[in-house]
């Protein structure tokens, strides 16, 4: 008997949240922390974020995003930082003097639009 | 006036005490359970923050105990104002007594999931010193590691293995190891994964500064809660990077789980002397923690280094120096309060 596929039951897959440090390609990550080895030193203090002028006005969460870059999460990321309006007030206040704004500007010319 | 004191331990602390005590023309008798002295500093390779070779320190302890009566194989039962009394029965007296009976190793084996002595390369932090100390740091089939992860807290602050506290010196020792691995193998990928990295001594930020900038350490922050062997013996790991708020899962070739400090098992007996208590960790508690943390309640009887709570090397020594003036300062005033 032919199947039905045209009924909707309402099932869908979910796709596994889990960073797949396998899986992720690490070459672009490795690249940004050889230019800006610094932001290694990143202790996630996240006074970046409670300073920064764009995550006040929108859910641009900075740390999260280079974090994300780190483990060689990529995709979205260049789109976030078009958020960040290069006013260098997280350079200001970073306790272990990371050039944040050279972050922001590295990462969207290794990764391009990724 | 000279008096004989029985230095319970021949570790770093008890090896300074009994150092201390012979230069200050006091008769220190070492009692040590194992059988030579030398304590933990025997199985350590090099020494935080600076890359002391543990050899040298113990060396230079050593030098000064020439004349010393050092009875190895030698365990203690009990402890009491001027006397101790060995497990094989012995009664030695005393004018005054050290504890300085040190800690024991977390037994990593006590955290199933991470599967020590079940998977080929999972190993301690106490297996990577002394592969160090051997010269030969490999995988279980000989090989080079490509990727090595490190486990910060294992055995401490976990209460499902009775571990509340912080071991403290695991934290440096973690990442002294992330780097002198880095340094073996340049091409590996070193993980820390941790849950608060606490650099509490002189020179450790820096080091842990240098890990993540000039080693290219990574620090991700979350506990594995589980490793897996994959089929070509490599260890599958679970964690959540807590800053991003993601699981993360990944394989390598190495697994390191860096244990804490427990408890000696050889307080328990002391415990059942008079006016000796232990902390709910186990550890000894002393009479007070500031002016009398090497004193016990018992007159004539004092602490010294990790017996009472994890230490590092250097405040294990300076405790012995102090534990040795205490006890000194007991006999000299006719075994009156001068030592409390």
């Amino acid at each position: 008997m032919p199947v039905d596929r045209s009924i909707n039951w309402g099932y869908s897959i979910s796709r596994p949240r889990a960073i797949d440090m396998d899986a992720n390609d690490h070459d672009a990550a490795s690249q940004l922390l050889r230019s800006l080895p610094e932001l290694q030193a990143c202790i996630a203090c996240g006074c970046c974020v409670a300073t920064c002028t764009a995550g006040n006005l929108t859910p641009f969460n900075f740390r999260k995003v280079h974090t994300l870059v780190r483990r060689g999460e990529y995709k979205g990321a260049y789109d976030e930082l078009n958020k960040c309006m290069l006013c260098g007030k997280c350079r200001l206040c970073c306790p272990r003097g990371i050039n944040t704004r050279g972050v922001v500007m590295a990462i969207k010319r290794i990764l391009g639009e990724y | 006036m000279s008096g004989k004191v029985i230095v319970i331990g021949g570790g770093v602390a008890g090896m300074q005490a009994a150092a201390t005590l012979l230069g200050m023309g006091h008769r220190p008798v070492i009692l040590e359970k194992n059988t030579r002295i030398g304590g933990k500093l025997n199985d350590w390779h090099r020494l935080f923050p600076s890359l002391t070779p543990a050899t040298e320190v113990l060396e230079q302890l050593k030098s000064r105990l020439d004349g010393v009566e050092v009875l190895t194989g030698t365990e203690v039962q009990a402890v009491g104002s001027g006397e101790v009394t060995t497990t094989d029965g012995r009664r030695l007296e005393a004018d005054a007594v050290i504890i300085a009976s040190g800690f024991e190793v977390f037994p990593a084996e006590l955290k199933e999931e991470y599967g020590y002595t079940l998977y080929d390369n999972v190993y301690t932090t106490v297996d990577i010193e002394r592969m160090f100390n051997e010269g030969r740091v490999c995988l279980a089939n000989g090989a080079a590691p490509r990727s090595i992860a490190f486990l910060h807290c294992v055995g401490s602050r976990d209460e499902k293995v009775s571990q509340r506290h912080c071991s403290r010196v695991c934290c440096i020792t973690g990442v002294k190891q992330a780097m002198e691995m880095k340094g073996l193998f340049p091409d590996a990928e070193v993980y820390n994964f941790y849950m608060d990295i606490r650099m509490f001594g002189p020179g450790y930020e820096e080091m842990y500064r240098e890990a993540q900038e000039k080693y290219n350490i990574h620090f991700i922050r979350g506990r594995i809660s589980e490793a897996g062997e994959t089929q070509d013996r490599r260890v599958q790991i679970k964690a959540e990077d807590t800053l991003i708020g993601r699981p993360l899962k990944m394989t390598v070739d190495m697994l390191v789980l860096i244990v804490g400090m427990q408890a000696a098992r050889s307080n328990v007996p002391f415990a059942g002397c008079e006016g000796i208590r232990l902390r709910p960790s186990g550890f000894l508690e002393p009479a007070d923690s500031f002016c009398s943390n090497v004193c016990s309640g018992t007159p004539g009887v004092f602490y010294a280094g990790t017996a009472t709570a994890p230490k590092n090397v250097g405040e294990s020594i300076n405790e012995g120096t102090a534990a040795a003036v205490k006890a000194a300062g007991y006999i000299e005033s006719g075994k009156g309060d001068a030592g409390r």
